[in-house]
């Protein structure tokens, strides 16, 4: 695998204020790699600096073994970028917006055509080649902006918040078109959307105050949820009490929640102490003491809580009490 | 420089697709002509020239050219679209350049359009066609030294009319600076040689020698660096304000 993203140190203030505080990663060919943080933390900076549109106070980035600051244009050619909110000319056509960059990128007449016509089939922009962009809907114009970016073929691919905007068809799309294009190109995405990390990262970089507060792979990080490993069990609504005395009585069982309630059921979750295994212990207790349960299930752990929890306490927030392992039980 | 056309390219269509262009035009053309006509008693004069349809050229360009050159950077730093475009593979300086000759290119769309003046005068008389060709290549200099203080001030703000506010108060300044008021407001508290040397940036001074067809080299070599250290500035002031 090579690596196609070296960034070491990198460091961006803005007077008193610093956006980025050294950063360091590198991306490989084949890898997507998520880059969620919550808003200011520093995400659209980072991607800033490294498509060349931002100059670094401190830290290097390389791509493709090149230095960002010492050969901008080369970098420029091999990324491509799609800046947050897809700002695109309103007074051009879709067609003549990526015959414009297809030219300022210097590919050749039938580079442009194969590149177009794959953006254009990709993206399903075919029905408003001819419009004006400003007349377009906001899907629309998001994926003229995705267009843009993979027109020129990029080895790396750079998206701020791409499917920000689009519809849960039109989002799903556009995350089959980026699992489809990862396997040659290095593909970089921010999102707030934790459900796209899931669903396309194969790594994920979670980014707080400017910081880089984790980096692992997607489900390693749903590991580190309270969450992980609980069992879900869903019971009668007469047997909830008896249930829960039993379940706060299994050995691992840290705290039992009440998670959903309908007339007829009651959903619980018994969480387990440091994401220990208890499914067999619950198991067996529910057999013993003869409570019908009619759905059980092992909780993977949700990333919205790791992202949570990684990032409160780096942004100086409360922690939410929910997520509080000393709240008494249920 | 085949990045630079490209630029200018996008830029000039840009200016055909709104309705700018052909607003900027009729208001050009009918005041143009109607100065000509009215205020300078064009055909009373009974002289075959172009003198009195030249001579109001700066007064026109004064609020109009900031009309053409406040769009150039403002609007791409409002709508965001300047992101998209630094972050393609040009210079900062192919684009200044490229949106300049853009704005240049069109002023001169504008002002080839007064051509029925010149077939006018032709008919009438037998008019000295050097001193008209010279009078236009010195408008349009004259345009470009507007234009390019323009598409300065423009990058500066991200409003529109602030934009073209600040850029008409600049080229009154560069205009009139030749001018009685604006030499006294110098001649208090600065040396001679700074009010002198202000009044050899004067566009009406420059002009107007230009205007009766003189293409003095140093009026050319006047409005190019203008135009060029206004664009060095421009190129300056998009860097330094590409993050905020």
């Amino acid at each position: 695998m090579t690596t196609l993203l070296d960034i070491r140190g990198l460091t961006k203030s803005y007077g008193p204020i610093t956006a980025v505080d050294n950063v360091s990663f590198s991306v490989d060919q084949g890898e997507v790699l998520g880059f969620i943080g919550p808003n200011g933390s520093g995400k659209s900076t980072t991607m800033k600096i490294v498509t060349g549109f931002l100059a670094p106070t401190m830290g290097a980035v390389e791509v493709g073994g090149q230095d960002v600051t010492r050969y901008p244009l080369e970098i420029k050619r091999r990324i491509g970028y799609l800046p947050e909110g897809a700002p695109l000319y309103g007074d051009m056509t879709p067609l003549s917006l990526l015959k414009f960059v297809c030219k300022v990128r210097r590919l050749s007449d039938e580079q442009t055509k194969y590149g177009i016509d794959y953006a254009v089939e990709k993206l399903h922009i075919a029905n408003v080649l001819y419009q004006p962009i400003e007349t377009l809907s906001k899907g629309y114009k998001r994926r003229v902006g995705l267009a843009q970016a993979i027109v020129h073929e990029p080895e790396l691919l750079i998206l701020d918040e791409p499917t920000d905007g689009l519809d849960p068809n039109q989002k799903h799309e556009v995350r089959e078109l980026l699992k489809e294009m990862s396997g040659k190109k290095a593909v970089i995405i921010s999102t707030h959307i934790l459900e796209e990390v899931e669903a396309v990262c194969s790594r994920a970089i979670v980014i707080a105050k400017g910081r880089v507060v984790a980096d692992d792979d997607p489900l390693s990080l749903q590991s580190r949820s309270r969450l992980h490993n609980a069992v879900g069990i869903r019971i009668p609504a007469g047997q909830a009490q008896a249930c829960i005395d039993v379940l706060n009585d299994v050995e691992g069982v840290q705290q039992v929640r009440r998670s959903a309630e309908t007339t007829a059921t009651v959903e619980l979750l018994a969480v387990a102490g440091h994401g220990n295994e208890i499914l067999g212990n619950v198991r067996n207790a529910m057999e013993e003491k003869g409570v019908t349960v009619e759905e059980i299930f092992v909780e993977r752990g949700r990333l919205e809580d790791v992202f949570r929890d990684l990032t409160y306490a780096v942004e100086g927030l409360q922690q939410d009490p929910d997520f509080n392992p000393e709240t008494p039980n249920a | 420089m085949l990045n630079i056309w490209i630029v200018t390219r996008r830029e000039l269509s840009a200016y055909f697709t709104s309705p700018l262009a052909y607003v900027f035009i009729v208001i050009f053309l009918s005041l143009a002509g109607g100065l000509t006509f009215f205020f300078g008693q064009w055909l009373e004069r009974g002289q075959a020239d172009l003198q009195v349809f030249f001579i109001y050229h700066p007064y026109l360009y004064l609020f109009l050219i900031p009309a053409v050159g406040m769009r150039l950077w403002a609007e791409e730093r409002k709508s965001g679209t300047i992101e998209f475009l630094l972050t393609l593979p040009v210079t900062t300086g192919q684009i200044v350049i490229g949106k300049f000759f853009a704005a240049w290119v069109f002023a001169g769309i504008a002002l080839v359009l007064t051509f029925p003046m010149w077939v006018t005068v032709n008919m009438l008389g037998q008019p000295d066609n050097g001193v008209i060709l010279a009078a236009y290549i010195g408008s349009w200099l004259m345009a470009g030294g507007f234009l390019s203080l323009s598409a300065c001030v423009s990058a500066l703000t991200k409003n529109q009319v602030i934009a073209f506010v600040l850029a008409s108060a600049l080229c009154f300044v560069f205009m009139m600076s030749g001018v009685e008021i604006i030499q006294s407001f110098f001649r208090a508290w600065t040396p001679q040689t700074f009010v002198e040397s202000i009044a050899e940036l004067s566009f009406l001074t420059n002009f107007s020698e230009v205007s009766q067809g003189v293409i003095d080299i140093r009026d050319l070599v006047f409005f190019l660096s203008v135009i060029g250290i206004a664009l060095y500035v421009n190129a300056a002031i998009v860097e330094a304000k590409k993050g905020v």
